[in-house]
């Protein structure tokens, strides 16, 4: 069993059709998988359908999808970065489906772990619940949502050894641990492969179980606002 | 007069209790971290997974792969833990944040907000602010009292998509407090320089004593 492939196209090989689904892991342009986006920007793989919290921004993240026109479909939590999307979608070429963070973070994790739907109070007596059946606990009112299961799942990670356990950092960890159990392949990118062994397993974010494919690269982690304060002197 | 931005942080950190676990949105509530009252710990969230958020980097740490829900570069305090967004929101959704302070377009008197899009125009998503307000203990909103046109912002149904339904707790404006209580709004204080029939004129929700 060899899970590293040398570059991102290699790592999608045989991987990509037209109309396919992606969980993609990353928040804004936090811990996204930049590789295997452009990856599949020259694939040119059309129709897809990703679920990913965000759509990144004009040129960079998944905006590079939607500017080559790949995308069918967004399940995300927050678009307002993204100009051409905005445009794609108001014009009708997009189609969109808003989910609340922590129900789409859910549903991902419950399709991760087999588990097809969940309860929740979040979006009760919003346009988010219109359509979906609700049910009554405890006096309180619950919507249900339903687990996520994707075709492939494209996540990024600072560290892994060749058994694929992932390790994070800081919040760059976001949707990816997630993104990347709902995947049925998941392909991870990480920042460098460190020998078998050399990973505490008991620090491991998520085991390798999870992931099947594993690439190292350079990654360009690009600051979406930089914020910073004066040095008092 | 009324309270600017700053004040209005000021009086929403007074909220604020020790021990607490706490969730700010952007805009000014992201003020409220510099005003919390000396005595006090708070521990902060930000729900792309973090507890224990610091301020703002000196120029040339920033660090891309830590930021805010507001996507702003921040750090990590002694205290910090990380996690991920499903983690994240078990806390939220769980009910183990205490309080979430967040803006608004509308809020109603029975407690409704909306804050997360118009239609036609607006069109940028919710992000975690519908699992913020069904989750967490309290929830505080501060904003304008009236829009730019004047038009009350306090409202006796919300005329946008919802966020949340009779989720809100206590509304913080530049014209003073109110209280969501059965039967409508009432007031609990006014800002320094406003008149209660000033705050009464501002105000289309039923308000009660």
């Amino acid at each position: 069993m060899k899970k590293i492939y040398p570059d991102a196209r290699t790592a999608l090989d045989g991987l990509l059709f037209d109309g396919m689904t992606i969980a993609a892991g990353g928040f804004g342009l936090c811990g996204i998988p930049e590789l295997l986006i452009a990856a599949i920007r020259d694939a040119g793989t059309k129709d897809l359908t990703i679920a990913s919290n965000n759509a990144g921004v004009d040129g960079f993240g998944l905006g590079v999808l939607l500017a080559t026109k790949q995308v069918k479909k967004m399940i995300s939590s927050y678009v307002g970065e993204n100009a051409e999307f905005m445009r794609q979608y108001l014009s009708g070429e997009l189609e969109l489906e808003f989910n609340p963070q922590g129900t789409l973070a859910e549903r991902l994790r419950a399709g991760g772990a087999g588990i097809p739907g969940f309860y929740t109070k979040t979006g009760v007596g919003t346009v988010i619940a219109e359509g979906k059946d609700v049910k009554v606990f405890n006096g309180q009112e619950y919507i249900l949502e339903t687990g996520i299961v994707t075709d492939i799942s494209i996540v990024k990670a600072w560290k892994a050894d060749p058994s694929g356990n992932l390790v994070f950092r800081k919040t760059a960890r976001n949707f990816n641990p997630p993104a990347a159990t709902a995947g049925k392949v998941c392909i991870a990118e990480v920042e460098e492969i460190v020998p078998l062994g050399s990973l505490d397993p008991d620090t491991i974010h998520l085991p390798g179980i999870y992931v099947h494919r594993l690439i190292k690269g350079d990654h360009e982690k690009r600051i979406e606002q930089r914020t910073v304060r004066k040095r008092e002197v | 007069m009324s309270w600017d931005r700053n004040q209005m942080a000021a009086r929403a950190a007074q909220e604020l209790q020790d021990g607490w676990y706490v969730n700010l949105g952007i805009g000014i509530p992201t003020l409220v971290s510099n005003y919390i009252p000396a005595g006090i710990e708070v521990t902060l969230q930000s729900e792309n997974g973090m507890l224990g958020m610091g301020p703002f980097p000196f120029e040339g740490e920033e660090d891309a792969d830590l930021i805010n829900a507001g996507k702003q570069t921040i750090t990590e305090l002694p205290q910090t833990a990380y996690f991920d967004s499903a983690q994240s929101f078990a806390m939220i959704r769980g009910g183990k944040i205490a309080m979430a302070i967040l803006g608004a377009m509308e809020v109603a008197e029975n407690g409704d907000l909306a804050n997360w899009m118009i239609p036609g125009k607006l069109v940028k998503g919710m992000g975690g602010a519908m699992d913020l307000v069904a989750g967490v203990g309290r929830v505080v909103v501060v904003m304008d009292h009236t829009s730019k046109h004047g038009e009350s912002k306090v409202l006796k149904a919300c005329t946008l998509p919802l966020t949340g339904k009779a989720v809100v707790d206590r509304i913080i404006t530049n014209l003073g407090v109110l209280d969501v209580v059965p039967g409508g709004l009432r007031i609990v204080e006014c800002a320094e320089g406003v008149t209660e029939a000033e705050l009464r004129a501002a105000t289309e929700a039923t308000l009660v004593d």
